[in-house]
């Protein structure tokens, strides 16, 4: 059975088909870098798995159930995080408020709730985040926190939507070392949206690129190339490769990210893939 | 001064608003909604000169405006960005018809700075009885609506994954604000309720950042300002809503100082970072 199966599926937003008519099915403990253009529909794609959003046309299945909101197969490490600058609660009521939350009535923390976030936090390596508030954590800190949670209840499909975003070079790489152990360990499927792809390179197991509408999976041989991504983006695209990174070009732009964050990220990279 | 009746009316009403105002607050400030709750007042003294107009006691004009409002702030509002503006017009709106009422109803005039600043020197046995009332309706429609609550105000974005209905609950939990918004109303009046809904609670999350001991912290330390600022009123025979306000601004900023807090934060954060 296929951890996330799409079959003919077409997810509107609107009256915008971000996916239209698209195939793909990504296997039980697969690793998946979800890529592609701003608005190609990462996180409406990754909602529409959470059942929040239910295809216009064809059929989606999460481990060949129909999705459907609550699923506790399901960690989910949302794109907007909206954690509020001033905000006083510690990390143990955090991940706690999502320990049943959808139920009514007063919040209450048993002992083994304790236990369990305890655990999880102790294998994101955060364990002393569980009493700090959040107004004290940075933003990698913060990110662990978020990865933790996503992991309470042994899932077995996790959704991080641009779990990257707002860390720098050196957290980034750490947040990738993590999720990949504790998702090998675990047989976890994982799906990872990124704006860049040159850092997952070493953990991935496929590429899932949307783009205009279409989805393409495949190795990143498959996928990353000139015709394909031509395709996805509806213009010219070139794809270098070089010392082990690749580049993907528009009319002699890098289309991932800034210029500026590339350099960045480059010195990095150099002793992690070779 | 226990001698006089006025002062044992006063004594309980205060204790009982201080008591909702805290715990009711505690989220408002968790939530980042406290303009919405002044707005709610503001909206309430148009209800009570409104209700004067029409021969009602000024509590069920607050108490019938502020809670129609506070619903369709929760129907209608999206997390969109420009809601503050939105809530800053219809304020100053509902504060220009509090005006016009007044303007028709002269003779109600003199009620307005009661209304406006509170008296809850004025406060009769009846008035105890049905702020008691209120004040359990709302503590109960909280205490039904926590855990999601909780859940929806740290992080909206899992919470509606897991299938918390947001928009619900924002509608409820406003609809208490009213009831507590209304009942504060009475005691420091509509221009004040910051006093007791807002600074009890923030200076609450100063001094502790878990959930029950800040709701425990937050509802003592209104009691306490409340009382406190009557019993200072009482000897000096300055206006009680002006020692609450006293206290109030007194109990946040010593909140803001206290030690724990600035002296350990940077040291914990160089830890924990490298």
């Amino acid at each position: 059975m296929n951890a996330v199966e799409l079959d003919r599926a077409t997810i509107e937003l609107g009256a915008r088909a971000v996916l239209a008519d698209a195939s793909f099915a990504i296997r039980p403990g697969e690793f998946i870098g979800v890529l592609g253009p701003n608005g190609a529909g990462k996180t409406t794609l990754m909602r529409a798995i959470l059942g929040l959003l239910p295809p216009t046309q064809g059929a989606l299945r999460v481990f060949g159930e129909t999705p459907h909101r609550g699923n506790p197969q399901i960690g989910y490490l949302p794109q907007v995080r909206t954690v509020l600058p001033d905000l006083r609660v510690r990390g143990l009521d955090f991940i706690g408020s999502s320990l049943n939350g959808e139920r009514w009535g007063l919040p209450r923390l048993k002992r083994a709730d304790h236990r369990m976030i305890d655990d999880t936090l102790a294998l994101v390596g955060a364990r002393d985040l569980a009493n700090r508030p959040l107004s004290a954590m940075s933003g990698g800190e913060r990110q662990r926190l978020l990865l933790a949670q996503a992991l309470i209840g042994s899932p077995k499909l996790l959704l991080l939507d641009e779990p990257l975003i707002s860390l720098d070079a050196r957290h980034q790489e750490v947040a990738i070392d993590v999720v990949r152990k504790v998702c090998r360990d675990r047989g976890i499927t994982v799906m990872f949206s990124a704006h860049e792809l040159n850092q997952l390179l070493g953990t991935l197991d496929r590429v899932l690129y949307l783009g205009n509408g279409r989805a393409v999976l495949g190795t990143v041989d498959e996928v990353i190339t000139a015709p394909v991504l031509s395709r996805l983006y509806g213009t010219d695209i070139q794809v270098l490769r070089a010392d082990g990174h690749i580049f993907v070009m528009s009319r002699g732009r890098d289309v991932e990210g800034s210029a500026h964050q590339h350099e960045h990220n480059h010195e990095d990279h150099e002793h992690h893939h070779h | 001064m226990f001698q006089y009746d006025f002062i044992d009316n006063a004594f309980a009403a205060a204790g009982i608003v201080a008591v909702v105002s805290g715990i009711v607050g505690y989220f408002l400030v968790m939530r980042g909604q406290t303009f919405a709750g002044h707005a709610l007042s503001h909206i309430g003294f148009a209800g009570a000169t409104g209700a004067g107009l029409i021969g009602l006691a000024p509590i069920w004009g607050l108490v019938g405006f502020t809670l129609a409002a506070g619903i369709a702030m929760g129907v209608l509002s999206e997390r969109i960005s420009n809601r503050d503006v939105a809530i800053g017009v219809v304020l100053a709106l509902a504060l220009g018809f509090g005006l016009l009422f007044l303007h028709y109803y002269t003779s109600f005039a003199t009620q307005a700075t009661a209304l406006l600043f509170g008296n809850v020197l004025a406060v009769d046995r009846g008035m105890i009885a049905t702020l008691a009332v209120l004040a359990v309706i709302a503590l109960v429609a909280l205490a039904a609506i926590m855990r999601p609550l909780i859940f929806a105000s740290l992080q909206p974005e899992l919470a509606e994954a897991k299938g918390v209905p947001l928009r619900f609950v924002s509608t409820a939990f406003l609809a208490v604000v009213a009831l507590a918004v209304s009942e504060c109303a009475q005691i420091v009046g509509v221009l004040l309720v910051f006093t007791l809904m807002v600074g009890p609670p923030a200076a609450a999350q100063r001094l502790t950042t878990g959930l029950w001991s800040g709701l425990i912290v937050a509802a003592l330390l209104a009691l306490a300002e409340a009382w406190l600022g009557i019993t200072a009123a009482y000897y000096t025979d300055w206006p009680v809503s002006f020692c609450i306000a006293c206290l109030s601004a007194l109990g946040y900023f010593a909140a803001l100082g206290a030690p724990g807090w600035q002296g350990r934060l940077p040291a914990d954060r160089a830890n924990k970072t490298t």
